[in-house]
């Protein structure tokens, strides 16, 4: 990807992604829109720590309750939903 | 030489009531006590229903000069203290009063304490707290107000364990009475975290409830908070029978295991080892169990693995089980003081709180519960468990007297 063409996009899933690998200690380049949190190792507290980032990161609040049984509302199982899930949070938080 | 170990008194501050009496109408009439919380920079916060402790009035209950030293958990632990040892008559001799002491369990301390000072140093840019922040705030603070007022020079400490610090705190209680070790002790717990930096770690977590505590609700969506304390005098038994005391209820056994596995995620086999523990320790089966007071916190995880542990233990026929936590809230570190009231109310009275605000059942907590109205049954044993984050369990047992 050149960064000279990044959009908008672009940017928010490429900060996403460096938030998700940090937590996974892996290499941004290792994920895919397809990968599941799961099979990179992340636990319930690896998530706490993810929705704080991404928090932190597009200072957006995140609802999410890990004991809500109607949490699939907001689908944060893979690295593409998790981007589309804070797409849409930026779009309705910042318009 | 094994003794046994009576309960001959009892005292309480908590969001339902300021008294056991009270308190005890309350749980047998299934009363919730969360609500709308009021403190400094709540509309900060995302979660802001909580289980307070209302229409308090410390000015009444304490000189300018002890509020000084006595930070909201403390206070709650006095009055509480106060009101076991009247219950119990107790009267020590000086001997006794060298061997008697005080074990509490708090799991934040002095955290109201600290939330003024840093506001205070960090927010308002003063260069100053108060000068007792230091005893204020510090963990022990409860035991020591109690060791002090009451008089009690044998040992004295708080123990710590997140959300089973006052079940091992008793839990040490009765070891040391048992034992010989102290013919009196004073124990429970006192919290009081209800301010905006408690709260605020909390919602990180993403464990509480918008809305209410609905443990093993096929609807429940987490946890609530609670604030305040319950003391309770844990007498030699033989002492107690001779100088004619009412005892409310014999405490027979108690354990204590590690998960060893996760942080915050609860493994149900820890669980399940502390209750079968105490009822070894107590000598007792599990068929002379008639109420477990459960941790029951309405989280997903908490409810589910301790439905899979009493199962565990008791097989296809476990007794009756109850969260108190739906009306009181959760009290952190004095949660397991407060619910022990629930346990004697059930063996004194015959009455078993139930769990409140409970809708549907969860094929994955199947259990007798008592939902939202208290259920008569002669209980003649019970349980009461605390399982903290860290994977700290504390089961206690007890025996109607």
């Amino acid at each position: 990807m050149d960064g000279a063409y990044l959009t908008a996009s672009d940017e928010l899933n490429s900060r996403v992604i460096a938030i998700l690998a940090a937590q996974a200690l892996r290499e941004p380049s290792g994920l895919t829109a397809g990968t599941t949190l799961e099979s990179l190792g992340i636990d319930s507290l690896g998530l706490a720590e993810i929705i704080f980032a991404i928090e932190e990161t597009f200072d957006v609040m995140v609802p999410f309750n890990a004991n809500d049984p109607d949490a699939e509302t907001l689908d944060l199982s893979t690295v593409g939903s998790v981007c589309a899930a804070v797409t849409a949070l930026v779009h309705d938080q910042k318009g | 030489m094994t003794r046994r170990v009576a309960i001959t008194g009892a005292g309480t501050v908590n969001a339902l009531a300021q008294d056991v009496p009270a308190t005890f109408d309350a749980l047998a009439a299934g009363r919730v006590a969360i609500g709308p919380m009021d403190f400094q920079d709540i509309e900060r916060l995302s979660i802001r229903i909580g289980a307070q402790v209302r229409d308090w009035a410390p000015e009444a209950r304490f000189t300018r000069q002890e509020l000084a030293l006595y930070d909201r958990a403390v206070q709650f632990a006095l009055e509480a203290g106060r009101q076991a040892v009247a219950q119990s008559g107790l009267i020590l001799t000086e001997d006794e009063t060298l061997r008697a002491g005080v074990v509490m369990g708090t799991g934040g301390g002095g955290y109201t304490t600290i939330d003024d000072a840093y506001r205070a140093v960090h927010v308002e840019g003063r260069n100053r707290v108060h000068p007792f922040t230091v005893p204020r705030l510090m963990h022990p603070a409860a035991a020591a107000h109690l060791a002090m007022r009451h008089g009690l020079k044998g040992p004295a400490f708080t123990v710590s364990t997140a959300c089973a610090s006052s079940n091992h705190a008793m839990g040490l209680a009765f070891q040391m009475v048992r034992s010989g070790a102290a013919p009196v002790m004073l124990t429970g717990g006192a919290e009081a975290t209800l301010c905006f930096g408690g709260l605020k770690a909390w919602e990180g977590l993403r464990v509480m409830s918008p809305d209410g505590c609905r443990p093993f609700c096929a609807s429940r969506n987490g946890m609530v908070q609670g604030e305040g304390a319950a003391v309770f005098v844990f007498e030699d038994w033989d002492r107690a029978t001779r100088r004619g005391a009412d005892i409310l209820a014999e405490v027979t056994g108690f354990a204590m295991t590690s998960d060893a596995s996760d942080i915050v995620l609860p493994d149900p086999d820890g669980a399940a080892r502390a209750m079968r523990g105490a009822l070894a320790d107590a000598g007792q089966g599990t068929g002379a169990i008639g109420y477990i007071n459960a941790h029951g916190t309405g989280t997903a995880a908490n409810d589910r693995g301790e439905v899979r542990a009493i199962r565990a233990v008791f097989g296809d026929t476990p007794p009756v089980v109850s969260s108190t936590k739906s009306m009181h809230g959760h009290l952190l570190g004095a949660a397991g003081a407060v619910e022990l009231l629930a346990v004697v109310m059930a063996l004194r009275d015959g009455v078993i709180a139930p769990t409140a605000g409970w809708r549907q059942a969860d094929p994955d907590c199947a259990i007798d519960m008592v939902a939202n109205d208290a259920r008569r049954a002669r209980v003649d044993a019970a349980l009461s468990n605390a399982f903290a984050f860290g994977g700290l369990n504390a089961c206690l047992a007890l025996r109607r007297a």
